[in-house]
Parts: C-alpha cells; structure tokens; sequence
C-alpha cells in the first residue's frame, strides 16, 4: 500500500525530475541507443576505483569499463560512472541501473548462479594475506600458531581467517576492531602480531601507515582465492560477450607487445594475429557486432592490461603491487586469453 | 568569582615598620592573598579537592595541548609547490597540503571541475536565503516568493543545460551543496507535513488518526538506515525492468519520510502543553478550526517547541551524512572518497576535522539562532 504511494508519487516526480530512462531489450542497444555505458563503481578503493582531486574516476576497475566504452564506442570517455556501496551493487545491476559492475566483485558460484550474473574474465586475482611485524622472526604463515591477529568483523577475511587456522590445527587470539583505519593503527601501534586483509591492499597500507615500510613483511601465503572482475546481467550475451573480448583484448595486447605507445604502427605488423586483433585483417569485429576498430581502440584509449595495471596499482604507485599471478600466463601469472580468431 | 574579594578585606598579620608613623594607614592583606596569587589560591586551590582536581587538569593540558599545537600548527605541511604525501608523512604533523589538494574534491564531489562556480553560487544562495529568512521583519508572504524563486535559480545553477551552462546530472552533485539540499528541502517539505501529523494524530476523525499515528509509529520504528536502503536496495526491484528512479531523488523522499515522523512528534509535544483554556477560547470566539489552528494554537505551539526541533534540525543535518550508504557522494562520503587517492592516503585526521569544522560552523549558527529566536518569541512571557 505504502510502497505503491510512494512509487506512485516516485515515478511522477521522476518523470518531473527528468529521470527513468525506460529500456527495453537487450543491453547493447540501450547502451548503444543512449550512447554511453553506465558502469557501477567501488565509492573509492585506492588504485581500483578513486576519484582523483578533479572529481575524475581512476583505477583499475574504471579502466576496465572505459576499455568496453573504448570498444563499443571508440571513445574512452563514453562511460557514466554510479558509486555504488557493496550493499547496493547487485540490485543496481539487476534493477537495470547499470549496464557492468566493475566493483571489485568476488567471482563465486552463488553469484555467477542465483544472483543472476554473468562475470566477465577475472581483471585483478587477489587473495587474503598475512603481515607481520620483521622482528617476530616469522618466515611463514604455518608458524603463526597462537599468534593475536588483527582482523576486521563481518566480511570473509574473517571467516578464512578461522578456516585457515582450524584446517591447519593451530589456535590464534582474533583481535576485532571494525573500522579499517581503527585496525590499521591497532597493528602498527603493535596491539597484534598479525594483520590479515586482501593481499592487494596490505602493501599499500604498509607503505603509507608503517613508520617504516620495512620493518614489516608480508607472509607469502594466500589463504583465498579472490577473483575480482566486471559482471553483468544474464540474459544479456551479446552484451557478456563484449565485456569479456574487451578485458581479453587487453591483455592478449600485452602478450603481443602492443601498447598505447606502438599501436599504431602494430597495426601494420605482418603477425596475422596483431592483424586479426587490430583489426587490419577484418572479422573479429564483425563478429562482436562492433566496429572492426574495436580492439585498437581500447590499446590506444585505454591501454594493455599491463599498461593499466601498472598505472593504478604497479610498482610506481603507493600501492606497490607486483605482477605476481597478475602476470601473463607467459610470465608465469594467470593472465591467459583465448585465441583472438 | 565572589568569594575573592572578601578575602582582600582580610585582616591579615602584616608586620609593618611604618605603623606607628601612619596609624591610620590601611593595613595590607598579605602578599599571598592579594592578586592573580590570591585569586589562585581561592578559587584553584581552596580545599584539597579542588587542588587535586587543579593539578589533575594541570597536567592533562600539558599532556595534551603541546602535542596538539606542535601538530596542528609547528609540525604541520602547508600547501605550496611541489609539496607531497612523503614529504607530509616526514613531518609528523598535520598534512594541510591535502586539504588544499582536495578541499574541492570534498566540498564539491563529482560535480565537473571547470564548473564549481555554480555550486558555489548555489551555497551562497542558500546560506543567505537562510539568513534573510531568519530575521522576523522578513516574515512576510513575498518570502515564500522569495525561496520558490531561489529555488528554481539553484535548480538552473546545479542543473544546467539553459543559458549557455552544460548540463550536469544530478548523479554528480556532491560535497556541501548535496548535504544543504538534502537537508534543506527535506526540512522544507518535512515540517509542513509533519505539522499536518501532529494535528492528524490529535484529530477526532478516527481515519485520520489512525492514519496519522500508524504513519509515525511505522517510520519512527526503524532507522534511517533501513529506510535509505529500502528507497535505494528495495524499491528498484518493485518497478518494472528499465525504469529507475533517480537516486538522488530516493534518497530525498526517504529523508522527509524520515524527519516528518520525527517532527510531527516533537510539534505535538507542543500542542500538548498548549492549555485547554487556549482552544476552548478560540472555539468561543467562532472561530473555525482550521482558523484556530493557524491563529492560536500553532504560534504558541511552535515557539515552545523551538529548542526542540532545533535539536531535530541538527540531528537531521548530520544524519544526511548516512546516504553514504546509498553510494551518494555527500560532504561526510567526499571526504572518505578524497582518502581514496593512491597518492594521498592516511591523512584521516586532518580530512576528519575539516569536515567536523564546516559541520560545527552549520550546527553552531543553527544552535546560536535558535536561541536567539526563543528569546525574540518568549518576551511576552519571560521570567
């Protein structure tokens, strides 16, 4: 009853507002018709997706939704960006808000599954790490038994903590403190011997809160496997498909050696897979239903993987990350693309 | 403060080699009595408890307030050329270069860069309406003109897309205008609406009563929280595929729904302690109820009732801040979002205070003016 006035009154003044663009069909051609991709973002996470001082969206995460508007639309720019809180992620997905959910989203069966989601190739493998202070003497994480451990509540890394712990037979004293930064200076004010939280952001933690960086290591265990990547709504596969050739695009590019700087004169490269993959031998593009520009365009806008990865989250920046399983298969990483062909 | 200056009066033991020669001279209260030492000792140090509690707040400023200052002001980074996040971690103190790197960041969200002027404009336009409207010589019937009118210039200025100005979604309004707007007009819609609950909760009309109080017990019954989610998690779901509702505008009706439950209340409390002479008065005059409503009942009500609704106004102001939940990009979640930069991370304190600062100056001008309203209204019946 309520909720009917309310939407009653909602959708007058919606329309009063300008808003509620209605969509039918499948996502490509709204997206196509309205001219722009409207991608669901993290509200801020350093290096994946962060307003910079001019209010401009950067990161990881924000590469990859321009790297689809670079291929559908051969403008990097023709993005909108909604921040979205983790609460809100899916229903803005399945509500049809946005068109890609590039929020640093864990890829599991129940989300693929009941959720409704398609997940586009994993972007960013992260994983559940631990940091100790160096003069603990601690070379593995198989000798943290008894250790107090630092550890936010409510979230995975918690439950992986005990999981991690009782599969390995050993006790640990959780110490729980619920505001990130709160735990944060817990450890480095030496309240716990162990600080546990995504491998991805514990290098940059280090680097900014420690008093030194190198008084601390991190363990080289991971105890998770966190595939983070874009995800979009089933029913959608044209749409899927192009997400999915986008981010493979990207990092079949690195594996050819093809970055924002050589692209073009890549395109004139006599490798007939650079030739399928730039389009200077046509068909690939034809078959996305896209422009045959469409994987030169996401290089010379976005860049290759490695290009973005570098960028957001690399070695120059404060968050210091090494390729490590992010690296080309050819390098020993993860970071594989199916034939271009 | 008192107690002082009888000690001055104090006949003390003073031995003075001049006292046969001037017999009639006023004999002086000892050193120790006399000035900031003697105010000292009566007033700090005049029963051991007090001593204990004098030497206790002693040593907590000294505790406290070196460290404060060397942090604030000696240690700090100002902005200036080339100043960086390393050189302010060196430091130790305060970084106010990254206030001065993100400052427009934090005041104005998303909004595009190159058109912050508009939202400036806006903020003036609203502080000084705010201002005009708090003098009583302005309470005329041109006002509500006057706000109708500001109203449509802010939507121009913010929206854009006439006179030459882009056009600027309303996904990336953010930072202090949000926060005004939010609380503004939802303040504006709420307090109508929840005069008509308090009147409808005390109504004979059995429909509209219960009306009235299932509205204000439902909404008071939850938190901000869970309304702000069912506008912005729930209600998408109910409507048909393709259609969304501005965000924005989610987020602003589930905050009048919010502070009209909770005004409606503070008002009836109002209309409570309103004597039953005051109506039966009116009634015997003729007048209609609507009339007595507007002429009797709702001045008097409303003027007691200022302290707290000042009280809910403020409270509503910061609880703006939670749409931080819904994603939006008010004045607390700019802040947060400005800690997001790779390159600036971990100035929390001095992010924190700037905020607590443009809050503190709102809440204090609304606390100041209320009180000085309260007196305006009450010289018919101060004590």
């Amino acid at each position: 009853m309520k909720t009917k006035i309310i939407a009653a009154i909602g959708t007058a003044l919606a329309i009063a507002f300008g808003g509620g663009a209605a969509s039918a069909g499948p996502t490509l051609n709204a997206v196509k018709q309205k001219g722009f991709v409207q991608c669901g973002v993290n509200t801020g996470l350093p290096g994946f997706s962060n307003p910079d001082s001019q209010g401009n969206w950067t990161g990881l995460d924000v590469d990859v939704c321009r790297a689809v508007a670079a291929a559908i639309f051969g403008d990097a720019k023709a993005v909108r960006f909604t921040p979205l809180s983790a609460q809100q992620r899916f229903t803005a997905l399945q509500s049809g808000e946005i068109d890609i959910l590039s929020r640093n989203t864990t890829w599991t069966l129940t989300r693929d599954t009941s959720l409704g989601l398609n997940f586009a190739p994993t972007t960013f493998y992260d994983g559940q790490g631990f940091m100790v202070p160096k003069a603990l003497g601690v070379k593995s994480a198989t000798e943290l038994n008894g250790a107090t451990v630092c550890v936010q509540p409510g979230t995975t890394t918690e439950l992986n903590l005990a999981d991690y712990f009782r599969a390995k037979g050993m006790q640990f004293n959780p110490v729980v403190i619920e505001s990130f930064d709160e735990v944060n200076a817990a450890f480095f004010a030496g309240r716990c011997d162990v600080y546990t939280t995504d491998a991805s952001g514990m290098a940059s933690i280090r680097s900014t809160l420690a008093a030194n960086p190198d008084d601390y290591i991190i363990l080289p265990e991971l105890i998770s496997k966190e595939p983070l990547g874009p995800a979009v709504r089933h029913g959608d596969d044209e749409f899927f498909d192009i997400v999915k050739w986008a981010v493979y695009a990207s990092i079949e590019a690195e594996e050819k050696g093809i970055s924002s700087a050589n692209v073009d004169e890549m395109v004139k490269s006599q490798d007939p897979t650079v030739q399928r993959l730039l389009g200077s031998n046509p068909g690939m593009g034809q078959a996305l239903g896209l422009d045959e520009k469409w994987a030169y365009n996401i290089v010379k806008l976005v860049g290759n993987y490695g290009e973005i990865f570098e960028r957001n989250v690399g070695v120059k920046t404060s968050l210091k990350l090494e390729r490590g399983p992010n690296g080309l298969w050819t390098n020993g990483g993860l970071m594989y693309a199916p034939p271009i062909r | 403060m008192a107690d002082h200056i009888s000690v001055q009066g104090h006949p003390g033991s003073v031995t003075s080699t001049d006292d046969r020669e001037t017999a009639s001279a006023v004999v002086k209260p000892p050193a120790l009595a006399l000035g900031p030492l003697g105010w000292v000792r009566a007033n700090l140090f005049n029963t051991w408890f007090n001593s204990i509690l004098t030497i206790l707040i002693l040593w907590l400023a000294y505790k406290i307030i070196p460290p404060l200052v060397n942090w604030l002001i000696i240690n700090s980074v100002g902005p200036g050329e080339g100043v960086t996040a390393q050189a302010c971690r060196a430091s130790g103190g305060a970084c106010w270069a990254f206030i001065h790197e993100k400052y427009r960041l934090i005041l104005f969200g998303l909004y595009p860069y190159e058109e912050q002027w508009r939202p400036i404009a806006s903020i003036l336009i609203i502080v000084g309406l705010l201002g005009v409207s708090s003098n009583r010589n302005f309470w005329k019937p041109w006002l509500l003109a006057v706000w109708a009118a500001a109203a449509v210039v802010i939507g121009v200025l913010m929206w854009g897309g006439v006179l030459g100005l882009p056009f600027v979604r309303n996904t990336l309004w953010g930072g202090l205008p949000l926060t005004l707007i939010l609380s503004v007009v939802g303040l504006v819609v709420a307090f109508p609406l929840s005069i008509l609950l308090a009147l409808g909760r005390r109504s004979d009309l059995p429909i509209v009563k219960s009306l009235c109080v299932t509205y204000i017990e439902l909404i008071r019954g939850v938190p901000l929280i869970t309304v702000l989610f069912m506008a912005s998690v729930m209600f998408p779901l109910f409507l048909p595929t393709g259609v969304t509702i501005d965000k924005l505008l989610r987020a602003q009706i589930g905050l009048i729904l919010f502070a009209s439950a909770y005004l409606a209340e503070v008002i009836r409390g109002g209309l409570q302690a309103i004597p039953k002479g005051q109506y039966e008065a009116a009634d015997s005059l003729g007048l209609t109820y609507w009339q007595k409503t507007r002429k009797i009942i709702l001045p008097q009500a409303l003027s007691i009732t200022i302290p707290p609704l000042v009280n809910t106004f403020i409270g509503f102001f910061k609880d703006t801040s939670l749409v931080i939940i819904i994603g939006l990009f008010d004045l607390m979640s700019a802040s947060k979002a400005a800690l997001t930069d790779p390159a600036w991370r971990g100035f929390y304190k001095e992010s924190y205070l700037f905020v607590a600062v443009v809050y503190f100056a709102f809440c204090f001008f609304m606390s100041k003016y209320s009180q000085w309203l309260e007196n305006e209204l009450h010289r018919g019946h101060k004590r």
